[in-house]
């Protein structure tokens, strides 16, 4: 993981740039004759780059589109708008064969470590699989080395291979997770919410496993997540979402010592600190009410119903995500 | 010292027959609450947290069953007691609140309804004026609206609406004491933050006790004013908030602590673990059953139980054979 990180500008190193991206889906009515009626705006107009090498965290409550960018990104759900370049290649718009090579190299990681292994295949071969799949499995006994390699980089006693996805622990099967979404060597690993369904005493162990794969494989993670420390401990940098957009990206570190964006603040304040004494002297400042529907967002800045500093102009004018000082902010209290 | 406390739990013991035998859920508990306090219960899935606060009010079902240990809530041994009498105390002195307000809630009343009956249920009203004071519940938590939704169904609220719900209903016929099972794992952060400043500042008003079931060491900091911490069945630590954060005192308190990223720790890092994973509950070591992850292991650990004992402060107990000196040094040294 690069130690200081000079955020933004999407240079020549950029491993995936997302450009505009919109993901809309549409809402119908009627049974025979499906008449289109509106569309939820689960990703409207989002932009962010990674560098080779580095994590970028998505964060935002439910509903923000968090977890739609990734899957768009994965290629698994048609973009509405915009364009994604990995690998200095464009891919929104390729199809199914030509995508295929390209699969290899961005790979993911469930939430769910119950229900995303196949309970009934071997713990080797639920590894394996993809090499299976991918035609890279030369013979047998290169197969077999690879699923040994692959176990012993995620800390997998060789003999556990034998056994079935349910006889391990919830940590044990985000390891053999892990592993599978390796075995294609790829540059990008989309994780989505990877240790919260894991409990704290686990948590910590995977989060130090995949930071050590990181610096032994040159990895670039997408990392989706609620939890806030965790993103700010694995994170180079961080983008906020709220409603389907983008309302700040920073430096992990500036983005929670000097949050921009009121939803950003708000967030924080929100999340209490495992330690009495520093969460008494944070601010405690709560924002009312709930996140709105997407299918019918608010007009102008979409957060400004429940922004404490919220300005005439936010009801009407969309404010674009501008840099400021090394950050990138949507809001008007910040000019643009 | 105050006079009696509002629940003194001694010696509960409980297990539940699963396909594997007899599985001891909660060994030996003893906890006390006081009228007006907060007590959070801290553990990780399977540490009996839930099963502590589900034998209060005798909900364990048909496979659990209590083998030892008394309840006793405002002067009454709660296991003693008729199942009538029991379904007397439930949703009247002592409420509980769930964390899936969606299957809690009857999907086929309107909220105006499930609100009110418990308030017909135990003190008798007729449903207009038990419907009357459902809208008044509804305003005090806070609901929009609140007289116009009576007639709403739970499908057609958030999520933090519905647990809002819940706790309107929680707080129907003013218990004395309301457990709340991690009300807010199904919730924002945002929503989260809501919701509980609402549940402390009601229990507060009516000093009511609460007891909070989570494993949120965030959320135990900003609301508990005690805490106690569960492992595999049985209390490991328990203290007053501020001391249980200023120094932890059991191996397993202090490792999870550390473990958790800290919001202004060195970023990428790593994170001290704890090694291992909770022992099955079927299978416990005889000895301290936190003996196989525990970074200060030795013998005597190994072989007997570690009772709860006084860890320096007042009110302050943890159950370690380790010298209490011994142990401070060695985590020092570690961190």
């Amino acid at each position: 993981m690069p130690a200081d990180t000079a955020p933004q500008q999407p240079d020549g190193d950029a491993l995936l740039q997302v450009e505009g991206l919109k993901v809309h889906f549409p809402v119908t009515a009627g049974v025979v004759l499906q008449k289109r009626i509106g569309s939820v705006k689960a990703v409207d107009d989002v932009s962010f780059s990674l560098r080779r090498g580095e994590t970028f965290g998505l964060v935002g409550e439910s509903g923000c589109g968090k977890s739609t960018t990734a899957l768009a990104v994965l290629r698994m759900l048609e973009p509405t708008a915009g364009r994604i370049v990995f690998e200095g290649r464009d891919i929104t718009h390729l199809n199914a064969v030509k995508m295929r090579p390209l699969r290899r190299r961005i790979q993911m990681v469930y939430q769910d470590p119950f229900s995303s292994l196949n309970p009934r295949m071997r713990v080797r071969d639920v590894i394996g699989e993809p090499l299976v799949v991918h035609g890279l499995a030369k013979d047998k006994a290169a197969y077999r080395a690879r699923v040994r390699e692959l176990m012993d980089l995620v800390g997998l006693l060789p003999h556990m291979g034998e056994h079935y996805p349910h006889e391990f622990s919830g940590g044990q099967r985000q390891r053999i997770g892990i592993a599978r979404a390796l075995a294609l060597s790829p540059s990008l690993v989309v994780c989505d919410e990877p240790v919260s369904a894991l409990d704290v005493s686990i948590q910590a162990q995977v989060v130090n496993l995949l930071m050590d794969l990181q610096e032994r494989l040159g990895l670039t993670y997408l990392f989706i997540a609620h939890d806030l420390s965790v993103v700010r401990h694995i994170s180079d940098r961080i983008g906020v979402m709220y409603l389907g957009r983008v309302v700040e990206i920073a430096a992990g570190d500036t983005l929670f010592k000097a949050p921009k964006h009121p939803y950003t603040q708000a967030l924080l304040a929100a999340v209490p600190l495992p330690d009495p004494e520093l969460d008494a002297a944070r601010p405690h400042d709560l924002i009312a009410g709930e996140v709105p529907s997407a299918r019918t967002p608010p007009p102008g800045c979409r957060f400004h119903p429940r922004c404490p500093q919220a300005m005439p102009r936010c009801k009407v004018e969309t404010p674009p995500l501008v840099e400021r000082d090394g950050s990138e902010v949507a809001c008007h209290l910040y000019g643009g | 010292m105050d006079p009696a406390p509002l629940l003194d739990i001694s010696g509960l013991c409980v297990s539940f027959r699963t396909d594997r035998g007899l599985v001891r859920a909660v060994q030996d508990v003893s906890l006390q609450v006081r009228a007006g306090e907060t007590l959070a219960i801290v553990g990780e899935s399977g540490s009996g947290k839930s099963v502590t606060a589900l034998s209060i009010l005798r909900l364990l079902g048909e496979a659990g069953r209590v083998d030892a240990g008394r309840i006793v809530f405002d002067g009454e041994d709660l296991l003693a007691l008729e199942d009538r009498a029991i379904r007397a105390i439930r949703g009247d002195r002592v409420a509980m609140i769930f964390q899936e307000p969606m299957s809690s809630l009857n999907p086929v009343l309107t909220i105006g309804m499930q609100v009110a009956e418990p308030i017909r249920l135990h003190r008798n009203a007729p449903w207009k004026d038990a419907y009357a004071r459902a809208g008044e519940l509804l305003e005090r938590v806070r609901i929009p609206d609140a007289a116009g939704r009576l007639g709403d169904y739970p499908h057609q609220l958030s999520g933090g609406m519905r647990q809002r719900v819940m706790i309107a209903m929680a707080l129907a016929c003013r218990p004395r004491l309301i457990i709340a099972d991690e009300p807010t794992t199904a919730l924002d952060v945002t929503v989260q933050a809501q919701i509980l400043e609402l549940l402390k500042e009601l229990t507060r008003q009516a000093n009511s006790a609460l007891i909070l079931i989570t494993h949120d060491l965030g959320v135990v900091a900003r609301y508990a004013d005690r805490v106690a911490v569960m492992y595999a069945g049985s209390i490991v630590e328990t203290a007053p908030a501020r001391a249980l954060y200023a120094s932890p005192a059991h191996p397993y308190t202090r490792g999870l602590m550390a473990s958790i990223p800290s919001i202004d720790g060195a970023i990428g890092a790593r994170l001290p673990t704890i090694d291992g994973q909770p022992p099955d509950l079927a299978r416990l070591p005889p000895g301290c059953a936190f003996a196989l992850r525990c970074p200060h292991v030795f013998e005597t650990c190994r072989a007997t139980p570690p009772a709860l004992m006084e860890a320096g402060t007042a009110g302050h107990l943890r159950a370690c054979h380790l010298d209490a000196d011994a142990a401070g040094a060695t985590a020092q040294e570690r961190a």
